[in-house]
């Protein structure tokens, strides 16, 4: 079972209490009637789904419930660092 | 206060020489979502909000960065005391008495029973604090009150499978020692 660090409890607690919810800093259009049908499907359905580092929300359910990020390398599955909603995204370089 | 619209009658539920499962007295729940400054509400509640995740005071426990469970024999005069400071601090308080029942899982392998359903370490949390987590499928609020003496709010639809659980883990592990 992976261990994962919630931001907001600032605790490292099995995967049971988490849930995945998908890429990380996804910005809804503050006008959607403005947008093309192919600007409309990119933000409702095309993600990056990259080999390596992945900027990813997860939930801490069974926990305090928030909402969070992380960065996870979709091929080790290794968490390289999870930090708060709202917080920029970390550069890659200072994970390594 | 709710009246006991669980199915079970408080008391000893399961029991072996490891550990007793009981059925709590029904008492008053209310579930608070509070952000930013928290003074007024202390003032109304009469105590301090615990502000870091799984601390506790009074009756209250910190959830989330703005969520609270309030356990009290009278809800009464919270919900007066903190409707009354609404306008000026808007708050969510929730009245879940009837949502919910609380297990008392005691004894001298107590933590080791949970440890059938619990995923987290139940070492790491602190006696005299509390954890929401997942036990066995279910979300659940745990209080650990001594070393041996924990406490489990369990959502009433939850709870016949937990309690079945905990039958189980209670003639288990008094098999074990046998
Ligand atoms: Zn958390």
């Amino acid at each position: 079972m992976l261990l994962i660090h919630c931001p907001y409890c600032d605790e490292t607690l099995p995967e049971a209490e988490f849930t995945y919810a998908g890429e990380a800093h996804i910005v809804r259009p503050l006008d959607p009637s403005a947008q093309t049908d192919e600007q409309w499907e990119t933000f409702m359905f095309i993600r990056r789904n990259p080999k390596g580092p992945h900027y990813e929300r997860w939930r801490h359910l069974h926990g305090c419930a928030r909402y969070f990020n992380a960065v996870r390398d979709t091929v080790t599955d290794k968490f390289l660092t999870t930090y708060k909603a709202g917080e920029p995204r970390p550069d890659l370089e200072s994970l390594k | 206060m709710n009246k006991a619209v669980s199915s079970f009658v408080p008391g000893v539920l399961a029991t072996s020489t490891a550990a007793t499962v009981s059925l709590a007295a029904p008492m008053g729940r209310l579930s608070l979502r509070a952000r930013g400054d928290l003074s007024a509400l202390d003032a109304a509640l009469g105590m301090t909000l615990p502000t870091r995740i799984g601390q506790r005071n009074a009756g209250a426990i910190c959830l989330g960065p703005d969520e609270w469970m309030l356990h009290a024999d009278d809800i009464v005069p919270i919900v007066a005391a903190c409707a009354a400071i609404y306008e000026g601090h808007p708050h969510s308080l929730t009245d879940v008495s009837g949502r919910e029942i609380t297990l008392l899982i005691e004894g001298p392998r107590a933590a080791e029973l949970l440890t059938l359903g619990c995923a987290r370490d139940i070492d790491s949390i602190p006696v005299g604090e509390g954890r929401r987590t997942v036990c066995d499928g279910a979300t659940v609020i745990l209080w650990r009150d001594a070393p041996d003496r924990f406490r489990m709010d369990v959502w009433h639809s939850f709870a016949p499978h937990l309690l079945h659980l905990f039958e189980t883990g209670c003639r288990e592990l008094a098999a074990e020692a046998a």
